[in-house]
């Protein structure tokens, strides 16, 4: 899923065989390199994110109750945008939590 | 410059009173068809817990409005709801901008894609297909 924040292993370097780097992907050169992760909400061709629906939202609040990265969850600026915007309406009506706890 | 303005106004009625939710929402209604506006939408959400305490309440009932106006009938609302005891929380969202910015980049999608599949486009990737089957691959 979304959280799940690998690391790829060190040492191995420029590997010409992971094909899972992107070309616009690996800007560190040969550091470490992770998946490329992509917009769910580019994929799904969403253009609306509605704060009624807290099944959507709370994939993007982890334990804690803050809004995911977009470095981790690898969404757009404007869909990230559209997220937290969404996920603060809901927080307002208490439909989500400012804070767990 | 008169253009409609369309608002989601979602409110949480103390669960206590459940029997009157029914009574407020068309309380509700009736002042905002007083006030020039109408009513699209009216929907229970139904009881639901609360994320987070308001006033020592754990669960409310959640009520669903959709609002077409000028945005006068939404000034009234808010201060009805301000002042009734029983609504717990609202929220006014206006959605009509996002709604039509929506719109507009699922029309150009489609158009998009209308391009593309269309007979003799020259498409990136239709562009491609053609020359393959063009040499009989």
């Amino acid at each position: 899923m979304s959280t799940n924040y690998e690391d790829r292993p060190r040492g191995g370097g420029y590997d010409s065989d992971d094909d899972d780097r992107r070309p616009m992907g690996g800007r560190g050169g040969g550091r470490r390199m992770h998946r490329r992760r992509v917009c769910r909400f580019c994929i799904d061709k969403v253009d609306l994110i509605d704060f009624k629906d807290v099944r959507l939202l709370l994939n993007y609040l982890p334990e804690r109750g803050k809004i995911l990265p977009r470095r981790i969850s690898g969404s757009c600026a404007t869909h990230q945008r559209m997220l937290a915007e969404a996920i603060k309406r809901a927080r307002n009506i208490a439909l989500l939590p400012y804070t767990t706890d | 410059m008169e253009t409609k303005r369309q608002y989601e106004v979602v409110f949480i009625v103390d669960p206590t009173v459940d029997d009157e939710v029914a009574k407020l929402t068309d309380n509700f209604k009736q002042v905002v068809l007083d006030q020039g506006g109408s009513v699209t939408k009216a929907e229970t959400m139904g009881k639901r817990q609360l994320a987070y305490e308001i006033l020592h309440k754990k669960e409310g009932t959640f009520v669903l409005m959709e609002i077409e106006g000028s945005g006068r009938e939404i000034a009234e609302l808010e201060r009805r709801m301000r002042v009734n005891d029983r609504v717990l929380r609202y929220i006014t969202v206006r959605v009509d901008e996002d709604r039509r910015r929506a719109e507009k980049l699922k029309g150009r999608r489609t158009a998009k894609a209308a391009k593309r599949n269309a007979p003799g486009s020259h498409g990136r990737r239709g562009a491609a297909v053609e020359f393959a089957e063009s040499n009989g691959e």
